[in-house]
């Protein structure tokens, strides 16, 4: 397991690099915006994974919620992953949002527009920062259940952001993969690698958290059964 | 029907202690006339009639939401300080009711307080309302209802966190801010005349119904947290 990771987080590192390549050098410059429209190459796949990693977040803090108080191996696994991934989501919005306000600027004019994809974005941003807050100002199994329920409330608003583009009024570009919009071949091409890369990146990271949280886990589990033995 | 039975009961006994106190409704009161009279120094209301059409609604509902954040961090500390939640898990009375009693509490109390206040909002703030003033009658209670269960909600569950008063609008305004959002556009849209607040009460109402049902659902795993 442990040498499929390293060998998983090469991979990924490899295709980063070759994304990069492809996305810097070999698509086409596009024709309206420029070689700003490149940034799309990172922003697109990081925010795809921002909104793949909170339902991994949900799903296992379901799960702790239903394995709680019946199966607590189990209970803290699904604790443990819903850690890691709540991280990860931190981590990928705010480089999604980063990277929308440096393509905002030159394209919009302006480096923040309160359009309805931006905001809602900011707001699972400050979603998963509350989350991770319940998490640092609360101890112990409590801890795991409050940061469970919140997550929960979360997922509930996750597809509140996707649906906004539809339901408001919105200067965001309509998505060019499912919408009308067209994609020279060789942009497509950069654009999956990158993708493939930025998702496998991802995953690598949230693994390596919950492989350290779930350590972290029995290490606490033994200075418990320790203390009680002494 | 013995749910709705409990439920009563919590919201009774909740309805009865503030009607004694009235700690809770005047503190809101106040505290939100407090937040019209500020903002009404940093902009002049009589001298420019359209910019306080524009802001009044956005006015009312952020005083509205700081003034319930004090007031839902005090709703559940009468019930920690007399152990009510540990006699709560230990009785077979479904969880979920001393909740919604609770918010429905909360939400007497918020309503009324909007009663009293949109008058004097109208009165500082030299409003001319020129929408169809009947809407307010759907954008106030589904708006309330928004603020009110989360608020309820998370109040009960930052009771375990260490600094709760802190934790509360932490956690409750990222939640709320589409709410917030849809209420505030809604009522801007009823004083200024200029668009329907249909879409935004839409968007209100399908809010209040997926997080009614979610905090139904998951009151049980707050109250056992431990």
């Amino acid at each position: 397991m442990k040498r499929f990771f390293w060998i998983w987080s090469a991979v990924a590192v490899a295709l980063l690099a070759y994304g990069f390549w492809q996305g810097m050098y070999v698509a086409p410059t596009e024709a309206t915006m420029g070689p700003i429209q490149r940034i799309f190459y990172w922003h697109v796949p990081i925010n795809i994974f921002a909104e793949i990693s909170p339902y991994v977040n949900m799903f296992s803090s379901i799960a702790y919620l239903l394995y709680r108080g019946k199966d607590m191996h189990k209970a803290m696994i699904a604790d443990a992953l819903a850690l890691a991934s709540a991280e990860v989501t931190v981590l990928f919005v705010s480089l999604g949002l980063m990277s929308g306000i440096l393509w905002g600027r030159p394209a919009w004019g302006i480096w923040w527009a309160w359009d309805a994809r931006t905001t809602t974005y900011l707001l699972l941003w400050l979603l998963y920062v509350s989350y991770l807050l319940v998490r640092r100002y609360t101890s112990g199994v409590q801890a795991y259940t409050l940061a469970a329920v919140l997550s929960v409330f979360a997922g509930i608003d996750v597809p509140i952001v996707y649906k906004s583009i539809s339901w408001w009024r919105t200067q965001h570009p309509a998505p060019v993969l499912t919408g009308d919009g067209y994609l020279d071949p060789d942009m497509k091409r950069a654009f999956a690698w990158n993708a493939l890369a930025w998702i496998m990146w991802g995953t690598s990271l949230v693994w390596a958290r919950y492989a350290i949280i779930r350590r972290e886990q029995k290490i606490r589990d033994d200075a418990a059964l320790e203390a009680m033995e002494a | 029907m013995r749910y709705l039975r409990t439920m009563l009961h919590h919201l009774q006994k909740d309805l009865r202690l503030e009607w004694r106190s009235r700690d809770a409704v005047i503190g809101i009161l106040f505290f939100t006339l407090l937040v019209a009279v500020v903002f009404s120094m940093a902009f002049d209301p009589t001298g420019n009639p359209t910019l306080a059409r524009e802001i009044a609604g956005g006015l009312l509902w952020v005083g509205l939401l700081f003034a319930s954040i004090t007031a839902l961090n005090g709703s559940w500390d009468r019930e920690r300080r007399n152990h009510v939640l540990d006699a709560h898990r230990m009785a077979p009375a479904a969880p979920s009711a001393l909740f919604l009693g609770k918010a429905l509490a909360n939400f007497v109390f918020v309503t009324l307080v909007e009663f009293i206040l949109a008058p004097v909002f109208v009165l500082f703030f030299n409003l001319h309302v020129l929408g169809q003033v009947w809407w307010l009658a759907a954008i106030l209670p589904l708006g309330t209802w928004a603020l009110v269960v989360n608020g309820t909600f998370f109040a009960a569950l930052s009771l375990r966190t260490r600094n709760r008063q802190m934790l509360l609008p932490l956690v409750l305004f990222p939640i709320t801010i589409p709410a917030l959002l849809a209420m505030v556009q809604a009522t801007t849209g009823v004083v200024t005349g200029e668009f329907e607040p249909d879409l935004w009460l839409k968007l209100l109402a399908g809010f209040d119904v997926s997080f009614t049902t979610a905090c139904l659902l998951l009151f049980g795993a707050v109250l056992d947290a431990e």
